[in-house]
């Protein structure tokens, strides 16, 4: 790491603050992977302790839970396409990607809120049964960093927009894409331990 | 590598092919296969953590030599991975095993069994 800008490489990586920022994001999904792992383990923990409300198997439903899968894939996807645009310098494609993946997140919130309130019809509640406390806190937390995450990302395609491409907002960008594929991460966990598993068990 | 200058992301879309299918795998294997609980338990975390591996190394650019590969903290990475499995596997241990909270879960049945079977081995 040197102190000087850098004449090759990725923009974002050409300064050194650029550097560091990146190698803090590591740090802080490091412990949010340890954040995660809590949650999973109460969800775990308290599998099976549904009392007098309804088991998981018989309110998931495979369809909704794939389609709300494939939407997170497909976003991830995306929004390493707008990376990978804005690395070529057209900051018209990163905005065209990142607003495409924003679309693909708010879909997959839009089902997940559906979800929980079917299930709250259902009378599976936050309160309804330890297995349920459990389930709810676990979705809902990753549902949460989704909707910061569309939050955050609209604050920065304005300042993209306002700004251009410059080693400052490019390296927030690659940021916000670690941060993206990073719940795309944990979607899987929670998509294989609680659906999967819940349909089978 | 030069990989940014590339007008076609190949590792993108490769990673997104894979993605995909193995989700599909994984519900095949959990809703349409004849394996047992366990194995299916087993076989779809196998496929999760494969998935997990192509977010980190395909999208989120854990190797790449143009940012001379020295920002990623692969020993906190580690350490996080570390913990969490450690939080996991711990509390199911330690809550779980051999303790009898719930007998209409067939689940639960399933690791009495096992309890017994290693209480007569001996």
């Amino acid at each position: 790491m040197s102190s000087h800008e850098l004449k090759s490489g990725p923009l974002e990586y050409r300064i050194q603050q650029g550097q560091m920022n990146i190698l803090g994001f590591w740090i802080f999904l490091g412990a949010e992977i340890v954040l995660f792992s809590t949650l999973f383990a109460t969800y775990a923990v308290l599998f099976g302790r549904t009392d007098e409300a309804p088991l998981p198997s018989e309110l998931f439903e495979p369809g909704s839970v794939l389609i709300m899968t494939f939407l997170l894939l497909t976003s991830s996807f995306t929004c390493g396409i707008a990376i990978h645009e804005m690395r070529r310098g057209s900051k018209k494609g990163l905005i065209t990607w990142m607003i495409v993946t924003l679309a693909l997140g708010l879909g997959f919130i839009g089902l997940e809120i559906e979800e929980f309130i079917h299930y709250a019809h259902e009378g599976a509640t936050l309160q309804s049964s330890a297995y349920w406390s459990s389930f709810f806190v676990l979705a809902g937390t990753h549902g949460l960093h989704v909707t910061l995450g569309i939050g955050w990302a609209i604050l920065l395609l304005i300042q993209i927009a306002k700004r251009g491409l410059t080693p400052v907002t490019s390296r927030k960008f690659f940021i916000i894409s670690l941060y993206w594929h990073f719940l795309d991460v944990v979607w899987i966990f929670l998509f294989t331990s609680i659906y999967l598993i819940g349909m089978v068990v | 590598m030069a990989e940014h200058n590339k007008r076609i992301p190949v590792q993108h879309i490769v990673g997104f092919v894979l993605s995909l299918v193995l989700t599909l795998l994984a519900a095949w294997a959990a809703l349409r296969s004849d394996l047992s609980t366990f194995w299916i338990i087993t076989s779809i975390m196998i496929l999760a953590v494969i998935q997990a591996g192509i977010q980190l190394f395909m999208f989120m650019h854990m190797t790449e030599s143009e940012s001379h590969n020295g920002h990623v903290p692969w020993n906190m990475m580690f350490h996080g991975f570390v913990l969490a499995a450690i939080v996991v596997a711990g509390s199911l241990f330690t809550m779980s095993f051999g303790h009898d909270h719930n007998k209409h879960q067939p689940h639960e049945q399933h690791q009495q069994q096992e309890q017994h079977q290693e209480h007569s081995s001996h």
